[in-house]
């Protein structure tokens, strides 16, 4: 009789289930990893007002790219943009969804988050190999009545293709031509320092950073600041020294001009501004101008016109920069009308 | 029934021919069917094997043609300017698992020796079961323990030691020198050989146990120690198992992905020294897939595959290889 019950209990479930399964709709996305608490925050909300759901497996950014070329999801999301003839190959559209900063952490005795303060090329020399003690006449110099040690520096960088590296090496690249020459910008890198390790993921690399003495490397702002791991603040292109933090984010974003190049694949690495941080990047979404499904590509758009609109809280509560009004008007107006509804 | 049909009459035999027929002939189709679906399920393994080796010079195929032999000869591992040699990551899976195999035989065999001659009856259970749920242990448990507790030891105490001791030794005190922040090449060697232990340790155990007593109660009993006992009794009698174990701790060291990826350090780069950090072929894939572009990178990563593939093979060959030429001296072919 229990065993009956169950079933029947089973089965009303099951029908239940798909009752509402059918009433429901559900969005695929997949791509970067940098905007996978986000956007999981995003739909979150979005399912209690809308009841639709987005589905957003974080496979990394060229995967994303892979997985809506291959047309198995609604949007794809990557950290470096598409170039303007890539999207018009493919017949996309590409908008920024979110910016957020990468940030140099260290591991240095006495110096709390914010106390070393290093400029980009100082930063590429570290990182070339070229720069091996902490005492260098070039950080010193930047340093003046701080008393840096005489040891070792170890430089901790990500061992997965990331987009975080991506941004950090373009980063690297503008401010020092050596670096550009021998290195360049990617996902992954051949890591000229002969002190490198690599570790796995923000988590890896914050492990690391948090466990060797005197080593440096770069995370997620929003690593940083969660696991309280000391920052360095850094020389903009106005010559100001800033701390990563929610404004001077904001402030990158402010001055870029978004409409510069197709795609909207701007860089808001090394931005003019008093209060510009100069590692700072934003993450975008890709889209089919005409969807196979378009009822979703429409469900889909309406997740993020309502993300813009009301998700604002949500993001900086992540330590994300919601985008600028002006800047999802432009989207709305004109990426999106490009969309077959 | 079965009364009537003994009886010996002509239709009766009739009967029961028939009834024979038809059993026969039933077991016949049974015993057919039983034997095409045995075999169809053996040739899967095959087919598996042999697609898994196709798909995968096929997705290498880009590298072999670009570079040909000089892929696994070439130290260089370059994203940007699309250059991929697998030299780097070759060396660091074999010298890892060298170090493994050198850590974890010696004590494998220990504690099997302990396990099966000396140990008392009562610690035996609980030191065998303990053996077995090391062995369960998921590999990224090795790896979070690795990063988080083994390497900070290491790096603080452990690598000063070495380098003080063995580091001031000529020639060979240069694996003992470098950087020392616990993270590389020896620390991921270490870590590989706890987590083989128990594999080796486990078979040994297992293969060390079915030595019938009656030749170890002899050699006992004509004034063999312990030690006469295990060398000319038991492990003769176990060569083909110990071997065995062996080589299913150096395959699974030689795979380890997670573990390694933790410790090892993860640079391209080869250093003498065993203190700097490198990288495996099995890290190297579990770092780059996610994020690798269609084209020489992906097709590189698929190489350094078919490379692990290639290596595991060669070690299965080597240990078969070793076991018949063995088994050829003492005249006997198993």
């Amino acid at each position: 009789m229990k065993k009956k019950n169950f079933l029947v209990t089973f089965i009303a479930t099951l029908l239940f289930s798909t009752f509402v399964y059918a009433k429901e709709i559900t969005i695929t996305g997949a791509g970067a990893t940098f905007v996978a608490p986000l956007i999981s925050k995003w739909s979150e909300e979005y399912k209690k007002i809308s009841g639709n759901s987005i589905n957003y497996a974080s496979i990394g950014s060229s995967g994303g790219v892979k997985q809506i070329r291959e047309k198995t999801v609604d949007f794809g999301a990557t950290d470096a943009p598409l170039k303007g003839e890539d999207l018009e190959k493919d017949g996309m559209v590409q908008f920024p969804e979110i910016i957020g900063a990468v940030v140099p952490v260290i591991n240095l005795e006495g110096f709390k988050p914010g106390e070393l303060r290093i400029d980009g090329p100082t930063l590429a020399s570290i990182f070339l190999g070229d720069i091996t003690k902490w005492s260098d006449k070039r950080i010193v110099d930047l340093n003046t009545g701080k008393k840096l040690p005489d040891s070792e520096i170890t430089v901790v960088t990500r061992s997965d293709g990331s987009g975080t590296t991506n941004v950090f090496t373009d980063y690297l690249s503008k401010v020092s031509p050596a670096w550009k020459e021998k290195v360049g910008t990617a996902n992954t890198v051949n890591w000229p320092a002969k002190s490198t390790i690599g570790g796995k993921g923000n988590e890896g690399v914050a492990a690391n950073v948090t466990r060797v003495k005197g080593s440096i490397g770069y995370v997620e702002f929003a690593y940083a600041k969660l696991n309280n791991i000391p920052h360095i603040n850094m020389k903009n292109f106005d010559g100001k020294f800033v701390a990563p933090s929610l404004e001077s984010f904001k402030a990158a974003a402010a001055g870029a001009d978004w409409t510069s190049v197709p795609g909207m694949g701007i860089s808001l690495n090394n931005q003019k501004g008093e209060k510009s941080w100069p590692i700072t990047s934003a993450s975008f979404i890709l889209m089919y101008k005409n969807p196979v499904d378009k009822t979703k590509s429409n469900e889909t758009l309406k997740f993020f016109e309502w993300a813009f609109k009301n998700g604002g809280k949500a993001a900086e509560s992540l330590e994300y920069v919601p985008l600028p009004a002006n800047v999802t008007d432009y989207i709305a107006k004109n990426v999106w009308s490009k969309i077959q509804k | 029934m079965a009364d009537n049909l003994s009886q010996n009459t002509p239709s009766n035999k009739i009967k029961l021919n028939l009834r024979v027929n038809k059993v026969a002939r039933i077991q016949y189709l049974q015993d057919f069917f039983f034997h095409k679906l045995t075999l169809f399920f053996a040739s899967l393994v095959l087919i598996v094997l042999l697609g898994i080796i196709i798909s995968l010079v096929i997705s290498a195929w880009p590298t072999l043609k670009e570079s040909g032999i000089g892929f696994f000869f070439k130290n260089e591992w370059n994203v940007v300017n699309s250059k991929f040699g697998g030299l780097s990551s070759i060396y660091g899976t074999l010298v890892t698992s060298i170090i493994a195999l050198l850590i974890a035989v010696p004590i494998s065999f220990g504690i099997a020796v302990f396990l099966t001659e000396t140990c008392p009856i009562w610690l035996r259970r609980p030191l065998g079961i303990a053996i077995e749920m090391l062995a369960a242990i998921p590999s990224i448990i090795y790896g979070m323990f690795g990063l988080f507790v083994f390497a900070p030891i290491f790096g603080d105490y452990i690598q000063p030691a070495l380098n003080s001791s063995l580091g001031q030794i000529p020639f060979i005190g240069i694996l003992f020198s470098g950087p020392q922040n616990g993270i590389g090449v020896l620390c991921a060697g270490i870590i590989l050989s706890f987590m083989i232990i128990p594999f080796i340790a486990s078979v040994i155990r297992d293969v060390f146990s079915i030595v019938p007593p009656i030749l170890k109660e002899s050699a006992y009993g004509i004034g063999c120690t312990t030690w006469e006992v295990v060398t000319r009794i038991v492990l003769p009698y176990t060569r083909v198992g110990v071997v065995g174990g062996v080589m299913l701790g150096l395959g699974r060291a030689l795979g380890e992905t997670m573990a390694v990826t933790f410790v090892i350090g993860n640079a391209h780069r080869i250093n003498a020294s065993l203190f700097s950090p490198g990288s495996s072929i099995a890290s190297t894939l579990a770092n780059e897939f996610g994020e690798a572009e269609p084209g020489l990178h992906y097709a590189s990563l698929f190489a350094l595959g078919l490379t692990l593939f290639i290596i595991t093979f060669a070690v299965l060959f080597a240990a078969k290889l070793m076991l018949a030429n063995i088994d050829k001296k003492k005249g006997v072919k198993s």
